[in-house]
Parts: structure tokens; C-alpha cells; sequence
């Protein structure tokens, strides 16, 4: 333990001489109690600040500043807050606020029960994921053989908690929306899982501290050697994120919240905190996702070079995770939406056979390992090629009869 | 037809105006089977101001849609029969109110045709400067709505929004009011503007297509927008030509038909510009006219700065007060951003009106949504209302 | 090749982003109200009376209550009600005045139409625009005494207005002076004959009235 720099062990080293302070039968209560509290309390603020990130940094893609009046109030002792209000970063706290002291509506025909519990449900298994993340060398709550196979579980749970909110609000349109939403999830479950199987391929193991160990090596101290930087890891990230994308309604894929869409979908019958959870769910998901693909393609914990290991485990992971959520904020101020019957069309005739083909990649990646000198050229080649001639013809296919088009004008 | 029918056919009318309840429900039709008719009402954020569209839905797709209009009514008409002639210009601004110096050109073209009017060639070519900034206007909200309608999250409408302000900011120093401008008036136009005004209008029109630059690499490539705009919303050019449709919508068709070709009104066959024409008459190619035409307008505008000449704004015989325009009619039209807007005035020799009628073109081409949206999802005819660009002060007047 | 359109547009995005920290023309957010646009000098609100002097702006006004902006007004939101007596203006000739002059703010299109079509100068556009009211009837209702503002401030706020106005009213009571002086001139040469001719009917020639000059 000793040989691990500190910075590494400190929040372990504080557990255990708090768990120690407290007599045996409790220890071992203490000791998982304490993990949760810090994943919640954590990943709790960790969503406050990704929403006041995300209108920021929406605000600046869109010329103008983000929301920068909810400061504190004037108690506070430093003085020049009163002239920054303190960039907008206690706006979080301002929308709890808000969303706990609103009227908690609840139609009369509703079923009560499931309208209560979907909230509940769906944040309960987006919460659950984190369980299995690593986030440092020491750092991961539950040590499981079967780490990745339990987190896309919990994450497919989530999925039955929106059609519960559909089906409980006793309303046609959310009903049909509720499905939609549903149709949208389960076509983006299997790109999702179709993109991981190659890491499970290559590692051979289906946890997720191993899949992070196996990324450890640097080629000349420099080159990491994460999945992203292989042929078949790189296709596997682009179809990650893209399912991603789609798991956690965010724009492109935010068809179930669109406001052109007839009020507000499966979630029109929620208001107040209710909706705040389903919001605070959307988010969990998201970070969860964000650091699965952390995990599995970008090296999890891993500095990327090897004389910058000095930094703590846990910040490369955070600030990795950040950045990779800073991408998902980029392309929800860029794109447009998908249409429902395009969003299925581009999983099931895209992405799939996509990431079916780069099965067969990693496959091949793995046989061909041994292969020497200016072989492993050609292995690269290969590998390239089998990826992108594909996605070229595919990509021409379902864009036939689109493309830009030429204007005449009148003589 | 038979009284009988004549009756039944207004209370069904009636009843329909007259429906309240939820604003989903169900229907039966023999045809089809069961069907979800959804009303999206006056109030929602895509509907570009207070309209309605009931639409009966077969499971995603469109089989009947009936647009609902007149929340917006504020008898516009009714009121310039009551005001003299120059009284009713400021409200000519709150028609169409994204494009108030057109609105107001249209209006004086039509009394200045009724009273024989003359015109200074400066504020001739003032009129074209204005005109041709007011379609740039309009056309960058469009624009910037129509990519609000298909889902990005306001980016688009920030940025052309940030242009537009840019041209508000001109008229706001040139006429007192950022969009009610009350700046035409009959034989001339009201402010002179200044030669710091005319380069700051100069360097804004030269940057201008920097910024078109910029927004179509955003968007036009998108595989995205081309996958939600081409094919939807198609209009067949004999249709459109039949329903009296005009503007880009209808060239958008295919349709070679622009007023300011056609008419020659103003000094406009002085000007060296190109009208361009559609081939599927879907959204893209709805959108694609908009962009081009912007274009084109930039054209104009810097020819227009190049060639202005000196002398008064207005004709020196042009009364203000005690306007009283001898006993006809006339119809004055322009080529205004959304299509073709006219007015025609009926006077009896008094100072007001005596019959004051505005030919809105949001109006007659909204008459075509149905046909444009049959057989598309409602997140289509959201999106084919978006291009069609209506405003609903002058749908409903 | 799918995809390149959506990078391209990502890349323009990620522009505005990157200008927005360092270039003035991608961040156009003005912190109001720490900050302030300035308003150009055309800019145009609700109208206000224009007063010669700053000491009395209520005394002063240079409305004759003609009752002209009354009827030209297109939604009909001046109300005038003309004094029984008179009052000399900034030329010395006696005037009336308007014992009531109310805008009602409600109404008001800000059309500026009731600029353009009075005689004497005297209603201008003001360019306050923070004039919110809690009341909806009474306080949106301006009044002769929150309306009447002075010349000095209207060359504050559209000082090349101003300073043209006031160069034609010059210009004109000049004009009216010389006339007068001319007209008084040709009556006293009037007079002098008719003096010698009826000395009785000489006290009836009346003295010229030119009256000094207001402050």
C-alpha cells in the first residue's frame, strides 16, 4: 500500500480510520454506507454543477452568457460575490428550490402507486450503475466478476420506469409517447452493447477494474494504449457515444421531450420535484454511460503519459468524464432532432451491422497480435479498411435521395 | 344547393369553432377506422404565434388538418375606415410586424396610385434600401425559426437573430423604432438618413454574407436537416398557382412569378438581381429560397448604396394634414418578404377610407397547409408551418 | 461521406464558442441593468410638451392648444381641453394654453404622427423608456405636469432636433419682427401725412405694439 502514492490511498486511508473508530458489528454497515454517501453526495453535486455547465457553456455556443443572477444572498462575508453573484453556480440550488416548493399535481383518473413509484424507479437503477465504475486505482465501490453484465441490467431498468410514467398518467398522448420513447430505447440498446463486446472480446473479462488494467501500458512512456487509439476501439467510441446519445434522450435523439412534440410526452403528467428526478435521472444516466465509456474506451483511470502518473487516479478519471460530457453539451447546441422512424432506421440498418462487422474486427485484432514488423502494418490497414469501406457504403445508403441540391434562377 | 344543406353546413361550422374540451380525443371515421384527433392549440411553443391546428391523426400520420385562426383579430380594416389615410400607416407596421417598412411601402404605393402621387428618385431608391433590409430581416428569423421547429436547441436562431439585430439597431436610428418603423409615407419617406448612417448600413450589408456563409456550413450539409426538410411538405406548382399562392413558397415550386419582375414597382428594373427557383417545392427547397434570395438582396442593397442620388425625400406638394384623395379605387402591391402584399383602397373623396382591404399573404398560403402536411407525422407539420412563414398579425389582421 | 456535414457544423459551433471568450462580436449579451445600449438620438418613446424655460415648465409650454395632435392622433389618446384665457408665448403674442393636456400611455403607439403635425414645435418624442407603473389606469395616464419638460432638456436628448428647431423658430420670429417693424414703419408714414392733414385724429393712431422681447 505504501508503494501507492498518497494522494491515491487518502480517501481509502479516511474510510478505514473511520470505520476503525466505530465497534465491529457496525464496521462493516459504516464501510458500504460511507461509499454510497460519497458516490451520492459526489455524483449528486457533480450533476448540480453539469446543469449549470451546460447553459453556460450552451449560452457561450450561442454568443451570449449563461445564467449568472442566483448568487447568495447577502450574508455572505466576501465582497465582491455581491458584484459576480458568483457566475450563476448556485443556480442548482436555486431550481431545487424551486422544484420542491412547486404543487405536486396528480391526475385524478392516474394510477397512483406507479405514478409515484416511476420517479423513484427510474432514478433508483440509474443511481445503481455507478456501482460498478472504477473511478481510481482504490476506488471502486463494489469489486464484480460480472461488473459490465450487471451495469447494462440496471441501466435497461430505467427503461421500464418511463413506460410505467407513460402508462400511469391514464392520457392517450402520453401513453403513445411513452412507447415512442420505449421504441427509441430499446433500438439503441443493442448498438450499445454490440459496441462493448469487442473490449470483452479483446480483454476477456467482463469487469471493469481488469478492462482498465488492461489499458495501462504506455509505448515509449508516451503512446497510450487505450482502445480508442485501435481501429475497432475507435469505431466501437463513435458507436458508444451515438447509443449513448440516444439512451439518455439527449439531443440528437431527444424526440421524447420535444416541445414541437405536443407538450412534454411521457412526462406531461409530472410536475414539481417529480420531474426533477426524472431530469436528475436523465443526467445520472448520462454520467453513468459517460463514465462506462471513460472505463472501457478511454483508459478509465489512466494518465496518458507515464511521467504524468503523479496526478491522482481519481482526477484523470473526472477530468476525462468531464470532458466527454462537455462533448455531449457541444452536440446538443449543434444538431437537430431525429425523427422517430429515422432514429430506428439509422440503429437497426446502421449502427448494428456496423458494430456486428467490428466484432469481426476485434476478432481478427486479437488473432493477429503476434504478427511482427511491417505485418503489424498491415494488420492496421486491414483493420482500417474493414471499418471504413463499410460505413462509406452504408452511409451512402441511407442517405439516398438526400444530398445538397443546385439552384436555378429564372432567365 | 339547398337551403337545408346551406344551414347544415354552418352548424357544422359553428360547432366546430364553437368545441371545447380535452385537446385530445378520439374520433371514428368509416374510412379509417379509430382515430386521435389532437388540437394544437393557441398556446404552444411552435405554432409562431396564437393558431391552431386540429389535426386527426392515424396512428403518427396526418389524415385531416384544419388550421384555426383568428386569435390575433384586432379589426384592422374596420378601424382604417375610421381613420384618415395617414393614421392607418402605423398600423400597417403592426400587420406584418417583423417586416414594418414593407407593410408601410405596400400602403403608400396604394394611395399614392389612388391620389396620383408623385415620388423623389431618392426615396425611391430609399424604399428598395429599406425594403431590401426588411427581407433580410424576415428572412433570418425564418430562418432561425424553422431550425427551432426541427429541434436544435436555439443556436441557429441565436445566431441569425444576432444579424438581425444588427439591421434593427439601423432602423432603430434611422426611424426612432426598432420594428414600428411608420417610416413611408405618400409621396416620399420620412427621415433622411445620414451619411454615417448609410456607411454603417454599407459596412453591415458587405459583412452580411460572411454570416450566410457561416450558417450554411452550419447547416445545409447537416445530414440531419436533410434527412428531416427534403421530400416533406411537397407542393405541387399547379396547386400552388390555383390557391393564389405567392412569395418563396411558391417559387419554391418551381413557379417563375416575383412582383418586383413582373410589376417593375419603384426603380426596381434599375436593379441588376436574379429571382431563384425551386424544382420539388419541398421544406429544403423552401428553405434554400430564403438563403438565395438573401443573397440576391445583398446584390441589390450594394447597388443601391453605390447609385443613390442626393435631393429631398419627399414630394414638396405631399400634404400631411387635410390628405383627402379624389373619389376611385386602386390595388397597390409589393413583393414583400412572404409574398405577395397588397391593399386596395376604395375612396369616396373623404379623409378616410371608404373601404380599406389587405391582401395578407401568410394568409393565402397558409390555405395549402393541409395539402402540404396529408400523409406526414405532426413533427413534420410543425415543421412545413415553419416554412410556409406566416405571421399571425397578418393572417388574422 | 456521412458525417462530414454534421462535423463541419460542430467545428462552426465550436467557433462561436472560442470567439465568444475574446471577440466582442460573438458575445452580444448587455448585463442590463448594469449595463445600458445607447440609444440612438432618433430613438422615440412617448411624446412630452416642450417648455421655453427649465424655471416654470408648466408656464412656459409652447403649445397654443390647437387641438391639431387631438385629431390626428390615430388611436385617439390626446386629450386637450383648451384655458379660458390667454397667456403670452416666447414671441409676446397671447396665446392659449391647454388647461389639460393628457396622454394616456395605454393607448399610445408612439406613431410620432402628433410631431409631425403640429405648427408650433411644441410636442416632441421623449426617449424614457423605464416608466414602468403599478397602477394600470392612474399611473399610465401622463398628465400636463409629468409631460412638460423644458427646451434644455430636449437638447439633451436629440440635440440636432433641438438645434434645428430652434434655429427655424429663430429664423421665423425673425422674419415676423422685420415684418412688424416694416408694417409699424409704413403706418407711422401713414400717420405723419394724415397728422398734418387732421391734427384731431392724430391721438387716434394707435402706438405700434411691439411688445419687449420674454425672457
Amino acid at each position: 500500500m505504501s508503494a501507492v502514492p498518497f494522494l491515491e490511498r487518502a480517501p481509502i486511508e479516511l474510510r478505514d480510520w473511520f470505520v476503525q473508530l466505530l465497534p465491529g458489528p457496525l464496521q462493516w454497515l459504516t464501510h458500504h454506507l460511507i461509499t454510497v454517501v460519497a458516490i451520492l453526495a459526489v455524483f449528486g453535486l457533480f450533476f448540480a454543477f453539469t446543469t449549470v455547465a451546460e447553459r453556460k457553456l450552451l449560452g457561450r455556443l450561442q454568443n451570449r452568457l449563461g445564467p449568472n443572477r442566483a448568487g447568495v444572498p447577502k450574508f455572505s462575508i466576501l465582497p465582491w460575490h455581491l458584484r459576480h453573484k458568483l457566475w450563476g453556480l448556485t443556480q442548482p440550488f436555486a431550481d431545487a428550490v424551486k422544484a420542491l416548493t412547486k404543487e405536486d399535481i396528480v391526475p385524478t383518473a392516474a394510477d397512483k402507486v406507479l405514478h409515484f413509484l416511476a420517479p423513484v424507479i427510474i432514478v433508483g437503477f440509474s443511481l445503481m450503475g455507478f456501482a460498478v465504475l472504477p473511478f481510481g486505482r482504490l476506488l471502486i465501490p463494489v469489486e464484480l466478476d460480472a461488473a459490465l453484465l450487471y451495469f447494462f441490467a440496471a441501466g435497461a431498468a430505467t427503461e421500464l420506469a418511463i413506460f410505467m410514467a407513460g402508462w400511469s398518467s391514464h392520457n392517450k398522448y402520453s401513453l403513445l409517447a411513452a412507447m415512442r420513447a420505449l421504441a427509441q430505447l430499446i433500438s439503441y440498446e443493442l448498438p450499445l452493447i454490440l459496441s462493448v463486446v469487442p473490449i470483452i472480446l479483446v480483454t476477456g473479462t467482463l469487469s471493469t477494474s481488469a478492462i482498465v488494467h488492461a489499458q495501462g501500458f504506455w509505448t515509449f512512456g508516451l503512446l497510450p494504449h487505450w482502445f480508442v487509439f485501435t481501429p475497432w476501439g475507435a469505431a466501437g467510441f463513435v458507436i458508444f457515444l451515438v447509443a449513448a446519445l440516444a439512451e439518455s434522450n439527449r439531443s440528437p435523439f431527444d424526440l421524447p421531450e420535444a416541445e414541437s412534440e405536443l407538450i412534454a410526452g411521457h412526462l406531461t403528467e409530472y410536475s414539481g420535484f417529480k420531474y426533477a428526478l426524472f431530469f436528475m435521472a436523465e443526467y445520472f444516466g448520462l454520467t453513468a454511460l459517460s463514465g462506462l465509456g471513460v472505463t472501457l474506451f478511454l483508459g478509465g483511470w489512466q494518465a496518458p503519459c507515464a511521467f504524468l502518473e503523479f496526478i491522482p487516479s481519481y482526477l484523470w478519471f473526472m477530468g476525462k468524464l468531464v470532458g466527454m460530457i462537455m462533448f455531449f453539451i457541444w452536440v446538443r447546441g449543434t444538431l437537430l432532432r431525429l425523427r422517430i422512424d429515422q432514429l430506428t432506421r439509422l440503429s437497426w440498418k446502421f449502427l448494428v451491422p456496423l458494430a456486428l462487422l467490428n466484432l469481426g474486427n476485434a476478432a481478427f485484432w486479437v488473432l493477429s497480435a503476434h504478427w511482427a514488423g511491417p505485418l503489424q502494418l498491415v494488420r492496421w490497414a486491414v483493420s482500417l479498411a474493414v471499418i471504413v469501406i463499410p460505413f462509406v457504403v452504408m452511409g451512402r445508403s441511407i442517405t439516398t435521395g438526400y444530398g445538397p441540391r443546385s439552384y436555378r434562377y429564372a432567365p | 344547393m339547398s337551403c337545408s344543406d346551406q344551414t347544415g353546413l354552418d352548424a357544422e361550422l359553428l360547432a366546430f369553432g364553437r368545441q371545447s374540451g380535452p385537446t385530445v380525443r378520439a374520433v371514428h371515421d368509416q374510412f379509417h377506422g379509430d382515430l386521435l384527433e389532437v388540437s394544437m392549440g393557441p398556446q404552444h411553443p411552435s405554432t409562431h404565434g396564437v393558431f391552431r391546428m386540429v389535426a386527426t391523426l392515424d396512428g403518427e400520420q396526418i389524415v385531416k388538418l384544419k388550421p384555426v385562426f383568428g386569435y390575433l383579430h384586432r379589426n384592422h380594416e374596420k378601424i382604417a375606415e375610421n381613420t384618415t389615410y395617414l393614421g392607418s400607416m402605423p398600423y400597417t407596421d403592426r400587420l406584418d410586424y417583423l417586416c414594418s417598412m414593407t407593410t408601410n411601402w405596400a400602403y403608400a404605393l396604394a394611395v399614392e396610385k389612388l391620389s396620383g402621387q408623385a415620388v423623389p428618385d431618392r426615396a425611391q431608391y430609399l424604399r428598395i434600401i429599406m425594403g431590401e433590409l426588411t427581407r433580410l430581416v424576415n428572412h433570418s428569423c425564418l430562418v432561425g425559426f424553422l431550425f427551432n421547429d426541427l429541434g436544435t436547441s436555439f443556436t441557429p436562431l441565436l445566431y441569425a437573430f444576432r444579424e438581425r439585430e444588427k439591421i434593427l439597431d439601423l432602423f432603430e436610428s434611422l426611424s426612432g423604432s426598432r420594428m414600428m418603423c411608420n417610416y413611408q409615407r405618400f409621396g416620399g419617406c420620412r427621415v433622411d438618413p445620414s451619411p454615417a448612417w448609410l456607411a454603417a448600413a454599407r459596412a453591415l450589408v458587405d459583412n452580411f454574407p460572411r454570416f450566410l456563409d457561416e450558417y450554411e456550413r452550419m447547416l445545409t450539409g447537416n445530414e440531419i436537416m436533410l434527412a428531416r426538410t427534403q421530400g416533406v411538405g411537397r407542393l405541387d406548382p399547379a396547386h400552388a398557382v390555383n390557391a393564389g399562392l405567392t412569395g418563396p413558397v411558391l417559387r419554391a415550386s418551381g413557379v417563375d412569378y416575383d412582383i418586383r419582375k413582373v410589376d417593375g414597382y419603384g426603380f426596381y428594373p434599375r436593379f441588376d438581381f436574379r429571382v431563384p427557383l425551386g424544382a420539388h417545392g419541398d421544406t429544403y427547397d423552401r428553405y434554400m429560397m430564403r438563403i438565395l434570395e438573401m443573397r440576391e438582396s445583398v446584390k441589390i442593397l450594394q447597388q443601391a448604396f453605390k447609385d443613390l442620388p442626393a435631393g429631398p425625400i419627399m414630394d414638396p406638394k405631399a400634404k400631411i394634414r387635410g390628405f383627402r384623395p379624389k373619389p376611385g379605387e386602386a390595388y397597390g402591391r409589393i413583393e414583400g418578404p412572404k409574398g405577395e402584399l397588397g391593399f386596395y383602397l376604395i375612396s369616396d373623396g373623404s379623409p378616410n377610407p371608404y373601404r380599406y382591404r389587405v391582401r395578407p399573404p401568410s394568409l393565402i398560403n397558409l390555405t395549402l397547409l393541409e395539402e402540404m402536411c396529408l400523409g406526414h407525422t405532426i413533427a413534420d407539420s410543425v415543421v412545413i408551418l415553419g416554412s410556409i412563414d406566416i405571421v399571425l398579425g397578418e393572417v388574422d389582421r | 461521406m456521412l458525417g462530414t456535414g454534421i462535423l463541419k457544423g460542430l467545428l462552426v459551433t465550436a467557433k462561436n464558442f472560442t470567439g465568444s471568450y475574446h471577440d466582442p462580436k460573438r458575445m452580444v449579451t448587455v448585463e442590463y441593468p448594469e449595463q445600458k445600449t445607447v440609444l440612438p438620438e432618433n430613438y422615440r418613446n412617448f411624446p412630452f410638451l416642450v417648455s421655453e424655460s427649465a424655471d416654470d415648465p408648466m408656464g412656459t409650454l409652447r403649445c397654443v392648444a390647437c387641438q391639431i395632435c387631438e385629431k390626428e392622433c390615430p388611436p385617439q389618446c390626446i386629450i386637450i381641453e383648451k384655458s379660458k384665457d390667454k397667456k403670452p408665448d416666447a414671441a409676446g403674442k397671447q396665446q392659449f394654453y391647454p388647461a389639460i393636456f393628457s396622454i394616456d400611455t395605454s393607448v399610445c403607439m408612439s406613431c410620432q404622427i402628433c410631431v409631425e403635425v403640429c405648427p408650433f414645435d411644441s410636442i416632441k418624442m421623449d426617449k424614457v423608456f423605464e416608466i414602468a407603473a403599478t397602477d394600470r389606469f392612474q399611473d399610465l395616464l401622463l398628465t400636463r405636469d409629468r409631460l412638460a419638460k423644458s427646451n434644455s432638456y430636449y437638447h439633451q436628448i436629440h440635440p440636432e432636433e433641438a438645434a434645428e428647431v430652434d434655429g427655424r423658430l429663430a429664423a421665423e420670429r425673425k422674419i415676423a419682427e422685420e415684418k412688424a417693424k416694416a408694417a409699424a414703419a409704413a403706418k407711422a408714414a401713414a400717420a405723419k401725412p394724415a397728422a398734418s392733414v387732421n391734427p384731431a385724429s392724430a391721438p387716434a393712431a394707435p402706438a405700434p405694439k411691439t411688445p419687449p422681447p420674454a425672457a
